[in-house]
């Protein structure tokens, strides 16, 4: 059974790499840069359509953390972020016209980037609207944790999604191009989430926060996936097989421990519900690309006319890392 | 000139020259040895870089690997070479090329003055410390390790479990007493100068050479031969964590590493920028004759290992993720499950907040919804008093509640007609307390005004239910606190029950009940037990009660409070 279900996966990853080299050809480089990367580069992939908005922060706040260089690739966005990526000088911007769904939602793309370019690189794959936090990183640059997870021989690092809100309803606070949305964004769910265990590629299925709360109680099983696994020593044959929520070959899906210890652990903050939600939420169910048809946009826009106010007496306000270590959401592991 | 340095290098030379121009700097001959893995262009550039001072010398290169002998090799071979050069050296200081002299060197010099005839190294027996990695202790010393445990790990495992399997034991050599230690160390001339010249060296060199991790031993049980004085600590502040792996500065650790008072510490970073910058520092407070006091930091590091290793009980998150059955404790803190008080008596939840100040829930898991405190419709956490989200997984739900609220203790109702997902839960965690009032369902039942008729099919299903988790709660592998007492013995005695509730939540600072709580009233329960007996459904759990002679319920026999004087 086990050389078995091994066997199997690693026909599965072989699959997935084919076919991200197919749909390679979907993409077209606007600006490569990519000669800059040196041999120890810690490197972004990201995917995005329309973001314009939010670039400018993401690149600040990674740029800040030290990642060497951004690997773009922009799913035919038509609001100007492409003109100005492609002015970054640390950004290497790829174009595609072609579906996000079809492409597992921009994973096929990033693979075969990844595959190209990430080999023997520490590789940081996140979307536009997510933000890694780790132990320290107010302090230590993204670099000492690389350098410290070579040291003990960990190849991959989880950062669970930490959905963030504002106070009173999304539409109510404006959020201006180049501000730190969580401004804006500065609340969120504490102890809610719930895990269990995917045996077949071992990661952790987390789920809960404010979206299961809202908008899934009554069918709790197709609450958003909140597990992540968004920074990973990346070697040619590795692939993401839904999101970044699970790698394979799954023992880089151990990031946790079972026999009573914690591991290093970080969070992805996640600035999605700032803004413009309402109506991207309309545009994309409309769109039905997204994860599941766009069954989670659906029911954002089910809720569309409340325009949702996340906030409760018992949300807690953001403070730094430290605050998610001590709440549990987080931790330091032997890190010190 | 009272002091050299021997260095290990092996990686970040920049930051290597830095340490070496700083004790050259402060008069300190410096014999540099660089791993002959590094590669000769790094070398010769390294070499180059270096040129201008004179009293650094570069010593013959050996191949250095963690756990191998290679690193005693160089440390020898650069230790002899500074010895020859430097006749007039007292002291000689191993360091390594990610050391950061924390103290200025004149003050080291100065401490050294004082203490001319102590040798600093760390050298304890192995049956003295816990320091196994691998699963060795004082294997290291009789078995064989000829195979990299870096490298070849099966080879590694493999030979040293044959080895055990023939019981093979290497003899270890006369006139030594294996001993372990920090590998950086700071020895007296003459105490080196007496391990590198000894007659006998070939033969502990061909010992040690197959011993696992040799420079963590080899001078320091060889310096137990030789030395006068012994100051077993090494003035280098070197931590480990549980992997055997160093541990590293970074520049928040700056107040830290300066309060310490260590004349070296390593392992930094090599990008810490503003730790280079700082250090050495003459560190106020601290005279050149103050010893090191790093407790601060080895308290740090030791959290650090224990997070890693132990993690925080009851938290279940993205990277602690017990065998829910083979921990100790499901929970992170006490709490009180309570079935069947409520039925007997009406407003339980509020006496008891009244009594103890505990946080007393109701019905949690009640299949409509989760009765949070207060009514609540989101507590604490952001738990969501939803029947569906909490049934989708009930013991994370309780697991949640008890982590986000364990500053206080935590209680709720519970009874037969809730979700029974968390029963064995109940059962195994040794942070529980369950106390269960069986049959109490019986009366809300009666007190409901159905006939015996209509509710006989509803009691036979809570009897059975409750039985279930009755039966969970007496097997043997029950871990929980539990009373288990039949309505009618409650009733007997209520007050007894209720006290050592109160006692059990609110430990020593729990009051005498004085008053107890309003019961509901029983008359006629004897003969509604009697006409579901007639309908044919046998209510055993509530106990005996007789048509006829109804129970007193309203004679408490309130305990005096119960004093020890004392003279």
């Amino acid at each position: 059974m086990g050389i078995l279900t091994s066997y199997q996966l690693r026909w599965e990853r072989k699959k997935w790499r084919l076919r991200a080299l197919m749909k390679a050809r979907e993409l077209k480089a606007v600006q490569d840069r990519t000669g800059q990367i040196g041999p120890d580069a810690i490197l972004l992939f990201c995917t995005f359509r329309n973001e314009d908005q939010r670039l400018p922060y993401f690149l600040q706040y990674y740029r800040d953390l030290g990642v060497d260089h951004f690997l773009m690739v922009d799913n035919d966005s038509d609001d100007g972020g492409q003109e100005y990526l492609a002015d970054q000088p640390d950004v290497s911007l790829w174009h595609t016209s072609a579906g996000y769904g079809a492409a597992r939602f921009g994973v096929d793309w990033l693979t075969y980037l990844q595959g190209k370019y990430a080999h023997n690189h520490w590789a940081l794959t996140v979307d536009v609207d997510e933000f890694l936090v780790y132990p320290f990183c107010d302090t230590r640059p993204i670099r000492a944790l690389a350098d410290w997870l070579n040291a003990s021989e960990v190849r991959s690092f989880g950062a669970m999604l930490l959905d963030m809100y504002p106070k009173g309803p999304v539409s109510a606070q404006p959020y201006q191009r180049g501000d730190d949305p969580f401004q804006i964004a500065s609340w969120f769910d504490a102890g809610n989430y719930i895990m269990s265990r995917n045996d077949l590629l071992r990661n952790l299925w987390i789920q809960g926060g404010p979206r299961a709360r809202m908008f899934f109680a009554d069918r709790p099983r197709q609450a958003p996936a909140l597990n992540k696994i968004p920074l990973v020593k990346w070697q040619r044959p590795y692939v993401y097989v839904s999101s970044t929520h699970m790698v394979l070959p799954r023992g880089l899906n151990l990031v946790y421990d079972q026999q009573g210890g914690e591991k290093t652990s970080g969070v992805l903050l996640h600035a999605k519900f700032i803004d413009t939600f309402s109506a991207r939420a309309s545009e994309e169910a409309a769109r039905a690309e997204h994860y599941a048809k766009g069954l989670e946009y659906k029911s954002y826009a089910a809720h569309h006319d409340e325009d949702p106010d996340f906030w409760c007496n018992w949300s807690e306000h953001y403070i730094n890392w430290r605050q998610l270590e001590v709440l549990g959401l987080m931790s330091k592991g032997n890190w010190a | 000139m009272t002091l050299g340095v021997v260095m290990l290098v092996h990686a970040a030379l920049g930051r290597a020259e830095q340490a070496i121009r700083h004790w050259a700097d402060a008069g300190c001959p410096v014999v540099v040895h660089v791993d002959l893995n590094v590669g000769r262009a790094a070398y010769d550039g390294f070499v180059a870089a270096l040129s201008d001072l004179k009293d650094v010398s570069f010593s013959q290169r050996f191949r250095c690997e963690w756990g191998m002998w290679g690193l005693i090799a160089a440390s020898q071979a650069a230790s002899t070479q500074l010895l020859a050069q430097f006749r007039d050296l007292r002291h000689v200081y191993l360091a390594s090329g990610a050391c950061l002299p924390l103290r200025p060197v004149t003050e080291l010099r100065a401490y050294l003055d004082a203490r001319p005839d102590t040798d600093f190294i760390e050298s304890v027996t192995t049956s003295d410390v816990p320091w196994t990695i691998g699963g060795l202790d004082s294997e290291r010393f009789t078995l064989r390790f000829p195979f990299s445990w870096k490298r070849q790990r099966r080879l590694f495992d493999g030979f040293v479990q044959l080895q055990r399997l023939l019981g093979s034991k290497r003899r270890v050599p006369e006139g030594i007493v294996p001993h372990l230690g920090s590998q950086w160390w700071c020895l007296t001339r003459q105490t080196l100068t007496a391990i590198l010249q000894d007659p006998r060296r070939p033969a502990f060199d061909a010992y040690f050479r197959r011993v696992w991790i040799p420079d963590e031993c080899y001078y320091q049980t060889l310096a137990r031969r030789h030395a006068r004085r012994i100051e077993s600590r090494s003035l280098t502040l070197a931590k480990f964590d549980y992997q055997g792996k160093p541990h590293i500065f970074y520049d928040d650790h700056a107040a830290l590493l300066a309060r310490s008072g260590c004349f070296v510490a390593r392992k930094i970073w090599p990008k810490a920028d503003r730790l280079y910058a700082r250090f050495p520092a003459r560190s106020p407070g601290f005279d050149a004759q103050n010893d090191p006091n790093p407790s601060r930091i080895d308290r740090i590091f030791a959290q650090a290992v224990d997070r890693r290793t132990n993690g925080r009980p009851g938290l279940y998150m993205q990277s602690r993720f017990p065998f829910m059955d083979r921990e100790n404790g499901f929970t992170a803190a006490q709490y009180s499950v309570l079935q069947g008080f409520d039925d007997v008596i009406p407003g339980f939840a509020d006496w008891l907040t009244r009594q103890t100040g505990v946080v007393v829930h109701g019905h949690l898991f009640a299949p409509d919804k989760a009765y949070f405190v207060g009514g609540a419709v989101v507590y604490r956490g952001g738990l969501s008093d939803q029947a569906r989200l909490r049934d989708y997984n009930s013991k994370m739900f309780l697991t949640n509640l008890i982590w986000n609220g364990r500053d206080q203790h935590q209680c709720f109702q519970f009874g037969p007609a809730d979700n029974q997902q968390i029963r064995w839960m109940l059962t195994k965690d040794v942070q529980a307390s369950v106390w269960v009032v069986t049959g109490a369902w019986a009366l809300s039942l009666f007190r409901s005004g159905r006939s015996a008729s209509d509710v006989r099919a509803e009691a036979a299903r809570l009897q059975q239910v409750e039985n279930k988790l009755l039966s969970t709660l007496r097997s043997p592998d029950a871990r929980s606190r539990r009373r288990i007492i039949t309505l009618a013995d409650f009733l007997e005695e209520p007050v007894e029950v209720l006290q050592s509730i109160l006692d059990d939540m609110a430990g020593h600072r729990a009051v005498a009940l004085t008053q107890l709580p309003d019961m509901v009233d029983l008359t006629g329960f004897a003969q509604f037990l009697q006409d579901l007996k007639n309908q044919g459904m046998h209510a055993y759990l509530p106990g005996d009660f007789s048509v006829g002679h109804p129970p007193k319920i309203s004679r408490p026999r309130l305990h005096k409070p119960y004093v020890i004087g004392g003279k």
